[in-house]
């Protein structure tokens, strides 16, 4: 699998990450070399073969519906680089 | 008296009920020594003194009292990638800058109630994405074991103590603290363990919560402890592991007391060996190793059997497609605007795109990319849905194995410690370095890596046991014989303090 540089634009442009011109033509061959390396999993037969989703069998948890944890509107906000209140702050989203 | 920071973690829990030594005495030896060794080896990325001189103090009045707890007064290192309330939390990305978590992980919340002492936060790769702990925002971890050459002269190359958990790996060989907490996705406990000649333990999926640990790949992390000898990481994950209701896939099973299967023998078990694991390229002394593990466990009277994990060379591949998956999905989090670096841009989108860049380390990108890339609309089924299938064969290989065998004997890394920028140009090569490991992860397996041996330049080469799902007693069982054997390997020749 050959990734060319829009490609690589398109991805980072979903992964929310800007990238330099540099940085794109050398993400081109890094991720063209990984992808033909993980190609190799097309050998293998996987018919009829289910997906795993967990490795251990275990039952899904069930828990009393009550409320255990919240209202602490000052731990939330704490950690964050701008924020009013008990707000965090964005640049305007809507016109 | 014998230098405390020498001193086993099981040794220091005797020394502290023989009072022998104070908790406080012992906690002062490992700050100083940490102190001293951290210019060269950068194995903390935070000391905190004061919190342990006072944890120290708290343990002494309760070792008066006759009320020692597991773990009381015990010095350890903190992985970065564990929540530490009010401290240092940043799994040594830049994009976490100044995150102090107001709460505490499970983990070292277990920990602490057992009566330990935190001495810092342990260096790593950044998101426990990497194999030689050199994509830290907080620089390289540098190996305190030296290489030699033929005259017995010490090479000058830093070589790297393995990753992701290279600073609990690196701190635990040089003595700069007991034992430490690590974590581990595809090998990240048990490849430093087998660069710096100490055991390392990933246990059974769901055995240690997950509650408060910086995710990575969330079907596949799993913490552990990295510590001196086998006894004491049976003894730190009696205390690390729990059934927590805050982590779904946590498991509610009793946790059992390790140390007792220390002492049982192994005489009749059965030992697989698995052809699969001789791959290419791996060091001739890697291979000697091997086969002297398996001559020390036969002497034992335990059985060999060659055994077939015919799908083993798939793991690699299917891991590098699952576990940039999840992590591209995890790391959405990383926003710029609840936590962390910001750098701002003219609209939200680009504060998002401005942050992540500055914020992210080039590996970290190259897997984010990687994991959009290969869940990106039509590439689903053709990557992430392959890998997923492919996984449900690694472990039916195991499932099948267990039948004839009860645990399996592999080399832990096919060479031992490299230098410093060895591998760190050319990603494939670094992935390659946890082809002997990952098998694990993706079938959710416990493992150990034992240090059982010196290459011809004088730095360790480990084995690894692999055993049932919740069979860590297993592990430690037949470690224990290992280490028996092969002796114990701490480093000598300390360069840097000279």
């Amino acid at each position: 699998m050959q990734v060319d540089e829009a490609t690589v634009r398109r991805i980072a442009r979903l992964a929310r990450i800007k990238i330099t011109d540099a940085e794109a033509t050398g993400l081109q061959s890094e991720l063209s070399g990984i992808l033909n390396w993980v190609e190799q999993l097309s050998e293998v037969n996987t018919d009829n073969v289910e997906p795993m989703t967990r490795v251990v069998p275990i039952d899904l948890k069930q828990r009393e519906d009550r409320v255990t944890d919240g209202d602490k509107p000052d731990d939330i906000v704490k950690n964050a680089p701008l924020r009013e209140n008990h707000f965090f702050v964005v640049p305007k989203v809507i016109e | 008296m014998t230098e405390l920071t020498r001193l086993t973690l099981a040794e220091a829990r005797d020394g502290l009920a023989g009072k022998k030594f104070s908790a406080s005495e012992l906690t002062k030896a490992f700050l100083s020594a940490a102190e001293r060794a951290n210019p060269d080896l950068n194995a903390f990325v935070t000391m905190t003194a004061d919190h342990a001189m006072a944890q120290a103090s708290d343990s002494d009045e309760k070792l008066a009292k006759g009320e020692a707890r597991g773990l009381e007064g015990l010095p350890l290192g903190i992985k970065d990638l564990f929540a530490t309330k009010g401290v240092h939390t940043q799994a040594c990305s830049h994009i976490l800058d100044g995150f102090k978590p107001p709460y505490e992980s499970t983990i070292t919340q277990n920990l602490w109630d057992a009566g330990a002492v935190m001495l810092g936060k342990t260096n790593m790769d950044e998101f426990a994405m990497g194999s030689s702990n050199e994509t830290s925002y907080y620089g390289p971890v540098v190996n305190p074991w030296r290489r030699y050459g033929e005259n017995g002269e010490r090479s000058q190359d830093k070589l790297v103590p393995g990753g992701s958990s290279g600073g609990s790996a690196s701190a635990v060989a040089a003595d700069l603290c007991l034992a430490a907490t690590a974590t581990d996705t595809g090998g990240s406990i048990r490849q430093p363990a087998a660069l710096t000649g100490t055991v390392g333990v990933k246990p059974t999926y769901g055995r240690c919560s997950r509650w408060g640990v910086v995710a990575f790949a969330s079907s596949l992390d799993q913490a552990g402890p990295l510590a001196k000898t086998v006894k004491d990481a049976a003894i730190m994950l009696k205390y690390m592991a729990s059934h927590d209701p805050k982590d779904t896939t946590s498991v509610n099973q009793p946790v059992p007391d390790y140390e007792l299967s220390l002492k049982q023998g192994i005489k009749g078990l059965r030992v697989g060996v698995p052809k699969e694991y001789r791959v290419e390229g791996m060091a001739t002394e890697t291979e000697a190793l091997w086969q002297q593990g398996i001559d020390w466990l036969k002497s034992e009277g335990a059985t060999i059997h060659e055994i077939s994990l015919p799908h083993t060379k798939y793991a690699l591949p299917a891991y590098y497609i699952v576990a940039p998956a999840e992590a591209s999905s995890n790391l959405a989090r990383y926003d710029g605007v609840r936590y962390g670096l910001r750098i701002p841009g003219d609209n939200l989108i680009e504060t998002y795109e401005n942050s992540r860049a500055a914020g992210f380390g080039a590996e970290v990108k190259r897997r984010i990319l990687i994991g959009t890339y290969v869940l990106s609309a039509g590439y689903y089924d053709a990557y992430y849905l392959k890998a997923q299938k492919v996984r449900t064969l690694i472990k039916q290989d195991f499932d099948q194995a267990w039948a004839s065998v009860d645990v399996i004997l592999t080399p832990t890394t096919p060479s031992p410690a490299f230098a410093q920028g060895e591998k760190s140009g050319d990603p494939l090569a670094m992935y390659l370095e946890d082809i002997l490991t990952v098998t694990v992860n993706m079938a959710g397996l416990p493992g150990i890596s034992v240090p059982a041996g010196l290459s011809a330049q004088g730095t360790p080469l480990g084995l690894q046991l692999i055993a049932k799902p919740f069979d860590e007693e297993m592990l430690f069982r037949v470690g224990q014989r290992i280490e028996d054997a092969a002796g114990r390997f701490p480093v000598t020749d300390r360069w840097w303090l000279e």
